[in-house]
């Protein structure tokens, strides 16, 4: 065994960050449970996704059972203020932001993270499904879960090598099967919960409705052109589309159009045919390298474009520090800005950036 | 880290019982487990403890036997007097304001809150100063005859300060209002002679004080109009059904009797840790206020505020270096709302949300204060180090 570590465990009241614990408890850690309470909508609390009154009982439920303290920590403000407000501005500037990224930068491994340090441990762990790698003098490497279907290395893309140096992924080693069963043996309340979905800040409805409340001069209604410039209908604002969405659109056309650019200078909506839809280019910025230096040439690489998209094959050239151009082999259908697109080869997660327009 | 046994300093959420009244109360769950209302010995037994343990607690309180309602706690107590009081007084003569301070626990304030919400009475707020002390005086230009029931709390258990009742009695009393007091936090610390105290309701949990917890009583004066609040089988003179749980009952008599004979000395060992406390934290942290009245005070009662510290984080910092202190009120959530008793003290949330109780008891020792002293200090900063966004 390995020396024994004090390690503050995130936890959300899910399965994945309760067998975290139990297992770091089961190596004979000192392990102190702590949860993040993000989010509460006024008249919302009952949808909310996240850190709602169950999930905090189950959490401390599995707490006790695994006899560790438990202690919630409120940053509701600062998550409005960076994660929430990201969300917001993104979409009124006409792309489709991916706050997880924030969060775990900022919240997760920032906050929380210094919180756990402060108090005396040594890592903060979570119930992330991604591996990690040192090796002495090396920078730590990020690698894909074990569970191809689960893997989330996608949005800890962005986390420095000091935030990595301080984490761990417990069940990045196990598949999802795996950890349910762990958690049953365990008798873990939450063994059979639900996986949870989506943005966990967005309560009853979807993003939209979301935005209609928090943000709404993002629904500013303005014109679909088809891609010669015509107009041939009337959108709801350009925070209610995705590149690559088919329904919705209001149009009837003979053939099945899809949203392929925000227009945001003009708050035009492009619409086109199926052909129009795919690129083989995109330019990221604000890239951030795992190993904390940019690759030197041009490399042959697997790009992820969307947290639960398919890998594809692509030449990453670094430009600079943080920007990076990206060829793919194949056309892509839906590279939508705001979104990270996030470079791999092999199982080796090499860091990511912020698609841009 | 920490490198001792866990340091309790939170005796005013609640108490360990004390070994003495654990061995009063065993043979009632054995061979003496008998209910007070059977007819045979088994019922009389039990219905002489239940009476010798009401006349051990007129004693302490200086009224009559007749005069105690045992309940589940205070909580119970509160919501008896407060709904009980408000109700029968209504139908007698027609008053429909209740009075109750700024300051008051939330079995009080929310019970207020429900007779206004639901029952059609007016609830009215009596301020207190910047050390959340009621104003006698002032109180007096809110009283008149269409005033229901009045409540004050006799030591605030967020902030230890301690109110006039006797003069505030003494008001209400001649203008035949009923006056209730929430006297939970008090009891292991102050006389409860409730001539002196010139209260009419009175509310008592014995967790407080070296009981158990899930039994507390309430004093009703001779004459109070009370309307009960828990109905059935007519114990308690009618106000609280249910049957009598006998060996709480006994144990909370128990306790009261040493909680109060052992008062002087436990006092005199107290005070001079609660103001070492006070005075070292108040010294040694930039930022920090004491809340709460700076001499009137419950005597193992410390109570501060530090700007820009997340309250709950700390507990959690001193939890892990082993010592269980509170916010000031017990909140588990992580909430952020600033408490109702440090915004009518006229704190702001960058304040008030950095909130901090040490509350002391018969088991704490010297060198505990000394450890926690130590410590103290670097929490705070170390919280204030991690940047807010």
């Amino acid at each position: 065994m390995t020396r024994q570590k004090t390690i503050v465990v995130a936890m959300s009241g899910g399965v994945d960050s309760a067998v975290a614990a139990a297992l770091l408890v089961q190596q004979g850690h000192r392990v102190i449970g702590m949860m993040l309470r993000l989010w509460s909508e006024t008249g919302q609390e009952a949808y909310n996704r996240c850190c709602t009154p169950e999930a905090m009982s189950l959490a401390r439920r599995c707490a006790a059972l695994l006899d560790i303290p438990f202690y919630p920590l409120d940053v509701q403000a600062p998550f409005r203020k960076t994660v929430v407000q990201y969300f917001i501005d993104g979409y009124a500037q006409g792309v489709t932001p991916n706050p997880c990224l924030l969060c775990n930068r900022h919240i997760r491994f920032g906050l929380l993270r210094q919180h756990a340090l402060a108090l005396g441990a040594s890592h903060l762990a979570t119930g992330h499904y991604a591996r990690l790698r040192r090796s002495d003098h090396q920078p730590v490497q990020l690698l894909r879960a074990i569970d191809e279907d689960k893997d989330q290395s996608y949005i800890l893309s962005g986390l420095s090598q000091e935030q990595l140096a301080s984490a761990l992924f417990p069940v990045g080693e196990l598949t999802k099967t795996g950890v349910r069963e762990i958690a049953e043996q365990a008798g873990l309340p939450m063994a059979r919960r639900a996986d949870s979905q989506d943005l966990c800040f967005i309560t009853q409805g979807d993003y939209r409705q979301f935005l209609q409340r928090h943000a709404p001069q993002t629904m500013n209604p303005g014109p679909i052109r088809d891609p010669a410039g015509e107009i041939i209908g009337q959108h709801a604002g350009l925070a209610f589309y995705t590149i690559g969405q088919r329904r919705g659109l209001g149009i009837h056309h003979s053939q099945p159009l899809y949203v392929v650019e925000k227009d945001v200078e003009r708050n035009a909506l492009v619409v086109g045919q199926r052909h129009n839809l795919g690129r083989r280019q995109l330019q990221a910025a604000e890239v951030n390298w795992i190993a904390g230096e940019p690759p030197q040439d041009s490399f042959p690489a697997q790009v992820k474009i969307r947290y639960r998209a398919q890998l594809a094959a692509a030449q990453v050239t670094p430009r600079g520090h943080d920007q990076v151009n990206i060829h793919f082999d194949e056309p892509q259908r839906d590279i939508t800005p705001g979104q990270l697109a996030v470079i791999y080869t092999e199982d080796l997660c090499l860091g990511g950036g912020i698609i841009q327009g | 880290m920490a490198t001792h046994d866990p340091v309790y300093f939170d005796y005013a959420a609640t108490t360990p019982v004390d070994s003495r009244v654990v061995e009063v109360m065993t043979p009632f769950f054995g061979v003496l487990f008998g209910n007070p209302s059977s007819t045979h010995t088994y019922g009389q037994r039990a219905e002489a403890a239940v009476e010798r343990a009401r006349e051990t607690i007129a004693g302490r309180l200086n009224c009559d036997p007749q005069e105690i309602v045992f309940t589940s706690g205070g909580s119970e107590s509160d919501n008896l007097a407060l709904r009980g009081a408000a109700l029968a007084a209504r139908e007698r003569r027609g008053a429909y304001r209740v009075l109750i301070s700024s300051v008051e626990h939330h079995a009080v304030s929310h019970t207020a809150q429900q007779l206004a919400g639901r029952y059609g009475f007016q609830i009215e707020l009596i301020p207190v100063d910047s050390h959340g002390m009621a104003d006698p005086e002032q109180l007096v230009s809110q009283l008149g005859p269409d005033v229901a029931v009045v409540s004050i709390i006799l030591a605030n258990n967020e902030i230890g300060t301690i109110n006039p009742l006797a003069e505030i009695g003494s008001h209400c009393r001649r203008l035949g209002i009923p006056i209730h007091t929430d006297a939970v936090q008090a009891a292991a610390h102050m006389p409860l002679d409730v001539t002196e105290l010139q209260v009419d309701l009175l509310s008592l949990g014995a967790h407080k004080f070296y009981g158990p917890k899930g039994v507390g009583l309430l004093f009703v004066r001779k004459d109070t109009p009370l309307w009960p609040i828990l109905t059935g089988g007519g114990q308690e003179k009618g106000l609280r059904a249910g049957t009598e749980n006998v060996p709480y009952i006994v144990g909370m008599a128990e306790a009261l009797h040493w909680v109060q004979q052992e008062q002087a000395s436990r006092n005199a060992r107290l005070i001079p840790w609660r103001d070492r406390i006070i005075e070292e934290t108040l010294t040694r942290i930039p930022d920090s206020r004491l809340t709460g009245h700076p001499v009137n005070r419950l005597p193992n009662h410390a109570s501060f505020v530090f700007r820009h510290v997340d309250g709950n984080a700390l507990l959690a910092h001193l939890d892990v270096a082993g010592y269980a202190c509170s916010s000031g009120s017990a909140c588990k959530t992580g909430s952020p709302e600033p408490s109702g008793v440090l915004s009518a003290l006229g704190l702001p949330d960058e304040w008030a949300l950095g909130s901090l109780r040490v509350s002391l008891g018969t088991h704490t020792r010297a060198e505990e204060i000394e450890g926690f002293l130590q410590i103290l200090p670097a929490a705070v900063s170390r919280i204030r180090e991690v940047a807010v966004l």
